[in-house]
């Protein structure tokens, strides 16, 4: 409908119109296009947003409205609620496991594909493909029969299974997210052959063996995809649910040990009904999750090369 | 006798052993699907106790057990709606992602600057930030327990990534198209259509692979929205095992398992290049 209304307004302008005419209508435009996002951004973003921290500071259970506390919530979080304590170490622990595993293995595996010429597609895709599948429901479900007491592990390590035991069950969480390495692997691939082989030719000519040109090419080159990488990954880590509530049958357990952030949060808000407390919950996530960012940002400037920058 | 071999052909070694090094951690890593795959395939008695993957015979009767359905509702009911959302959630996203990303690739507006580094802020945002005031709003608008507050969202382009994703990719197409289409007459409403939506076909098909597979897995989001069983998805309907730790039901469980599964498997053959690749250019997350 529009877009036969606009080629006659378009032909007749230039005649008519003064210069600035066309520019305006151009803006018109963008907003036109923009809308459905702006939408979006104001009903299903910034007001949220500034609602989530409104509850933060009351109690309220979805039926009554809304009681102010205060700074309850968050004092209570704090200081008197060890579960949520609990809930933040395994989230941390979950973090620091899973993401440099993940990634380390990622980059090995893109730097054995790297020089292939036979079967590098092949290995792509099929390393790729747990990344795809391992979100899903059906593969959580079998990680917990795989692990569990008789399953697969136990067979052949004798532990009994991992999903009973506090210790490990989280372990058998973080194996889940590391099983997926092959989406940071592809992204490091692609890195890895934009790096010029000129590069490694100078750094040969000037003596480097393997394990220097590693050091002194390869991973300043990779440092950017690497940074990326590893702030997407640290993200999506803190924000882990499906696989603990699978594992742990939707609890938390063994004595709270696959109790992780986004669960006790969904525990609180939507079993409990105490969707003050877990609005306040999501607020120390968002802070988190931007000082973790920021930092990350921040000591980037020390080991990020971007080649831009650099002489070439 | 193997040195000289190796000094005669000294790369083939080291290929080699790099292919049966891969070959291995891909077994190890396809492991857990080949054994989805056993187990569905077994008898009760034989799932637990056995590292054999291959059952005794093959008990088909799991199949036709998770075909008639959970809690009363049927396989095919769980599969539509299932396809419903996924469906649905495409159609948001590329319609609108689409859209925002041709005004902040092409158009120019006041604040395009600002709103731009908000849309990508909005990348990194936890989606617990925004969750529970969302459900409140779809609470208060009755829409609780319906598709709604799956769907909805993606027609106003709440996935910021894919809006990023589209307009890295129309950064990269050559401008004078739309400079020759503008002097034909052409304005932006017609030139989107008509010349830059037709060129940016591969980013909507990475588009709508990811959103098809992201909401077919997600779980979160279904388990706070949809209460009746009827209006289950598959993820949903796996969900009601979860508790479940009797082995009889292991057989039927993994068979819906795989049932559940795979579309993404055939989504992934299909268009595993466009997924890989789209995936490499852009760092979307599988």
């Amino acid at each position: 409908m529009t877009t036969t209304a606009i080629p006659a307004e378009a032909r007749s302008a230039p005649a008519t119109a003064p210069k600035r005419r066309p520019k305006r209508e151009r803006e018109g435009a963008a907003w036109v296009f923009l809308s459905p996002w702006v939408l979006g951004a104001i009903v299903l973003t910034l007001l949220p947003m500034a609602v989530s921290l409104y509850l933060s500071f009351t109690d309220y259970d979805l039926f009554n409205p809304p009681k102010w506390v205060g700074l309850r919530n968050y004092v209570q979080m704090f200081t008197e609620d060890p579960r949520y304590w609990r809930s933040v170490v395994t989230t941390l622990t979950y973090v620091l496991v899973a993401v440099p595993l993940q990634l380390a293995l990622a980059l090995v595996v893109a730097l054995a594909l790297k020089g292939m010429k036979r079967g590098k597609g092949f290995y792509r895709s099929a390393f790729y493909a747990p990344s795809l599948l391992g979100a899903s429901m059906s593969i959580a479900l079998v990680w917990r029969a795989v692990f569990n007491d008789g399953g697969t592990v136990d067979n052949l390590l004798g532990t009994g299974g991992w999903v009973n035991k506090p210790g490990w069950a989280l372990l058998a969480v973080a194996l889940l997210t590391v099983w997926q390495f092959g989406a940071p692997m592809v992204i490091f691939l692609a890195g890895l052959q934009q790096i010029p082989a000129e590069l490694y030719e100078a750094a040969a000519v000037d003596g480097a063996g393997k394990w220097r040109q590693f050091l002194s090419v390869t991973v300043p080159m990779l440092s950017p995809v690497l940074f990326f990488n590893l702030v997407l990954q640290t993200i999506q880590a803190f924000q882990v649910f499906t696989p603990a509530f699978a594992v742990s049958a939707g609890k938390g357990g063994p004595a709270d040990s696959t109790l992780v952030y986004t669960m006790y949060l969904y525990d609180r808000g939507f079993v409990a009904s105490h969707m003050g407390y877990a609005s306040a919950m999501a607020w120390v996530l968002l802070l988190v999750i931007g000082v973790v960012t920021a930092v990350l940002f921040r000591t980037s400037r020390s080991w990020v090369f971007y080649a831009s920058e650099g002489d070439r | 006798m193997t040195s000289t071999a190796v000094t005669h052909k000294p790369v083939r070694w080291g290929r080699v052993a790099l292919h049966v090094g891969c070959l291995a951690a891909l077994l190890v890593m396809l492991y857990p699907l080949a054994w989805l795959l056993a187990t569905s395939l077994k008898p009760a008695d034989e799932v637990i106790a056995s590292l054999d993957l291959m059952p005794s015979h093959l008990e088909w009767s799991n199949y036709k057990t998770a075909l008639d359905g959970v809690n009363d509702v049927s396989i095919w009911r769980l599969l539509g709606n299932s396809l419903l959302i996924a469906g649905g959630a495409v159609l948001g996203n590329v319609i609108s992602c689409s859209l925002a990303a041709y005004a902040f690739a092409r158009l120019r507006f006041r604040f395009r600057g600002p709103l731009f580094a908000f849309m990508i802020a909005t990348i990194m945002l936890p989606h617990h930030a925004v969750l529970i005031p969302q459900y409140i709003i779809f609470n208060q608008l009755g829409l609780v327990n319906t598709y709604w507050p799956l769907i909805l969202p993606k027609f106003l382009a709440t996935e910021a990534f894919f809006v990023f994703l589209i307009v890295q990719f129309m950064r990269g197409l050559p401008r004078e198209l739309e400079e020759a289409a503008r002097i034909d007459g052409c304005g932006p409403f017609r030139s989107f259509f008509q010349v830059v939506l037709p060129l940016t076909r591969p980013a909507l098909i990475t588009t709508a692979i990811f959103t098809f597979i992201w909401t077919w897995n997600d779980f979160f989001t279904q388990l706070i929205y949809l209460f009746d069983p009827d209006k289950f998805t598959l993820t949903l309907a796996l969900r009601s095992f979860v508790d479940a730790s009797s082995t009889s039901a292991f057989g039927p469980m993994f068979a819906l398992s795989v049932i559940a599964l795979l579309p993404i498997v055939l989504f992934f053959l299909a268009f595993q290049r466009f997924l890989v690749e789209g995936m490499a250019s852009s760092g979307v997350k599988g």
